[in-house]
């Protein structure tokens, strides 16, 4: 198991630098310069001094190691955009508002996901399996954008409930959450339904109905721990996509997140941002994995990585 | 199977009784199964709609025929009204579908003919050929592919060929995984042992038998592929970096669509509906595909 970490491990920073030198290769093949913007326009003379001043004139090569011999230490540099931060400080500004709507909404709509999906497991082809299969069919293709706006629609431009977008009070927080909660409760419900369904037809279900155990306890007990698994694994990667933010959920809803920094970042040229934006998520992304890997080999002891090979 | 038998069991039942194809089956399944119909059904109205759009339309999409109607509500006359331009809403959604579904098509294909090939690579050879192929896979799922495509959008400047690329690139590992599973349960096979046997090459068992009985999985991943891609279309435009402004997309218009959705609802309900239709009539249709041409996935 121990080897199986650090083996893991070990990929895992070679996708990193993978992934590194394509970003920086692509977001510097990429036409333009920080300094091009028509919003402040500066003299041939003042750029080559800014670039000079920011390493820009110096071989890629040289700027990606330099770069990089700064990621090692968790300096990300300074974004372009607000030379009076770091990229470090601007990130931690901007992220709050995304873990909490997200986090929010993932916390929110992974419970009512595994109840609804319980449901239909149990009441296989009645109304509730329908609804089930319809919400989780609808949550997982139309895209976020298009769930905020017929959020909108309904809630702040017909009903006139709730405010539209914003930020500050709690109340504009609400249509943003149920956004993002429609991913996971859609996610949840699919996984929860089929896993369920697969452990209600295994012989021990039988087993400890002969026995004459109470369909709650089986239920609750045997079935739903046996059917865990998958809900397990599913979560941190589902968790990190969406406490990082959408760039469409906090576009629609006016969220100070960090969401409209990807775009900024690449549409700027603002590499620093944009590098550390990319590299973190990646990373973000690539633990999740390992650690839901972990907790599935740990749940479920039939697993085991060591001998996986073949 | 031997004449004898065949024999007993045309003796066993009587001949009325034929022997089916596992087509048949599979067309069976599918039929029972309503919301891949009425997904398929709805599917099909689009793609006629966006073949023969000039036939019913009454201008051409970008034609600002209607200015002094400027942002008109939908009456008799404009069904679906006029847009902040003045050009028929109706119009711009109909030729809507055709940007959204060739996208769909045209990257879905991109997909299969990257994916099969990979796919039939990794699972027929196995050892270093699939480690390095399973690694790249790796690669485009850690990577928010959202943020890839916003990247190779800026650095190509965006545009309907280049959306093409963009879905195709994120949409072979789809179709790749499907088919190395395939190919890696028929590879050891009698029948492919006998053609290794009588000293066929790889490149033509592959092409021959494998990839053949790969047919229901590639088809799946295909149609699978379609969604997606058109959601990314619409993502990308929907941020100002898919398709360009005169041609109509309903990524873009639903983002001209927000800035008036207070005052002129329409602007924002009839490209956030078509999308939502659109993408949702594919996805069940693949979905009820899936599940006929091959039971045992059912529901995953």
């Amino acid at each position: 198991m121990i080897l199986y970490i650090i083996r893991r491990l070990l990929s895992i920073a070679v996708t990193f630098f993978v992934v590194s030198i394509i970003v920086f290769l692509m977001m510097h093949a990429v036409p333009g310069g920080p300094f091009d913007g028509n919003d402040m326009p500066v003299s041939e003379a003042v750029r080559a001094k800014l670039m000079a001043k920011l390493g820009l004139d110096q071989p890629l090569w040289v700027q990606y190691l330099k770069y990089m011999s700064g990621v090692l230490v968790l300096d990300f540099g300074v974004p372009y955009q607000a030379p009076g931060e770091t990229v470090l400080s601007l990130l931690a500004n901007a992220w709050p508002p995304s873990l909490l709507l997200g986090g929010l909404g993932v916390l929110i709509g992974a419970p009512l996901g595994i109840l609804l999906g319980m449901a239909a497991a149990l009441r296989r082809n009645t109304w509730i399996d329908y609804l089930a299969s319809g919400v989780a069919t609808l949550g997982l293709t139309v895209p976020v954008f298009v769930i905020s706006m017929l959020l909108i629609l309904v809630f702040a431009v017909g009903l006139n409930w709730l405010p539209a977008s914003g930020w500050g009070k709690p109340e504009r927080w609400i249509l943003p959450i149920a956004t993002y909660a429609a991913i996971p409760l859609a996610t949840y419900a699919r996984y929860t339904r089929s896993a369920m369904l697969d452990t209600l037809n295994r012989p021990f279900v039988t087993a400890l109905r002969a026995k004459g155990l109470s369909e709650r306890r089986i239920i609750f007990q045997h079935v739903l721990r046996n059917s865990a698994i998958p809900m397990v694994t599913v979560f941190l990667p589902m968790f990190i996509g969406t406490a990082t933010g959408s760039i469409f959920v906090e576009a629609m809803f006016r969220v100070p997140g960090l969401g409209s920094y990807f775009v900024s970042s690449i549409e700027n040229r603002d590499y620093p941002l944009e590098m550390a934006l990319i590299l973190m998520v990646t990373v973000a992304f690539c633990l999740a994995y390992l650690l839901s890997d972990i907790a599935y080999a740990w749940l479920n002891p039939r697993i085991r990585f060591g001998e996986q090979k073949r | 199977m031997s004449t004898e038998l065949n024999l007993e069991t045309e003796l066993a039942v009587p001949p009325a009784a034929r022997q089916r194809s596992p087509l048949y089956f599979a067309w069976r399944r599918f039929l029972a199964n309503k919301a891949a119909v009425v997904g398929g059904a709805v599917l099909l109205v689009l793609i006629l709609a966006a073949i023969f759009a000039p036939l019913f339309t009454k201008t051409a999409p970008d034609a600002q025929a209607f200015l002094t109607q400027s942002l008109a509500f939908p009456s008799a006359e404009f069904w679906f009204g006029v847009d902040d331009l003045g050009r028929d809403f109706f119009t711009r959604i109909v030729y809507g579908a055709r940007v959204s579904l060739t996208i769909g098509f045209a990257a879905a294909a991109f997909s299969v003919l990257i994916g099969i090939p990979l796919g039939a690579l990794a699972g027929y050879f196995g050892g270093k050929t699939d480690w390095i192929i399973m690694r790249i896979i790796e690669l485009f799922s850690v990577v928010p592919s959202l943020l890839a495509a916003m990247l190779l959008g800026a650095l190509t400047g965006g545009g309907f060929v280049t959306i093409i690329v963009i879905a195709a690139l994120f949409g072979w590992v789809n179709v790749c995984l499907l088919v190395r599973a395939q190919v890696k349960s028929f590879r050891e096979k009698e029948f492919v042992r006998a053609a290794q046997a009588l000293g066929a090459s790889p490149w033509y068992i592959i092409r021959r038998h494998l990839v053949p009985n790969s047919i229901s999985p590639i088809i799946v991943g295909f149609v699978l592929a379609i969604p997606l891609a058109m959601m990314l279309e619409a993502s990308l435009s929907f941020l100002g970096i898919g398709v360009a402004p005169p041609t109509a997309s309903w990524g873009q218009m639903i983002n001209v669509g927000m800035n008036f959705m207070f005052f002129y609802w329409h602007m924002a309900v009839f490209p956030t509906a078509a999308l939502a239709i659109t993408v949702l009539a594919t996805t069940l249709f693949g979905d009820g595909l899936r599940d006929a041409l091959d039971p045992t996935l059912k529901g995953r």
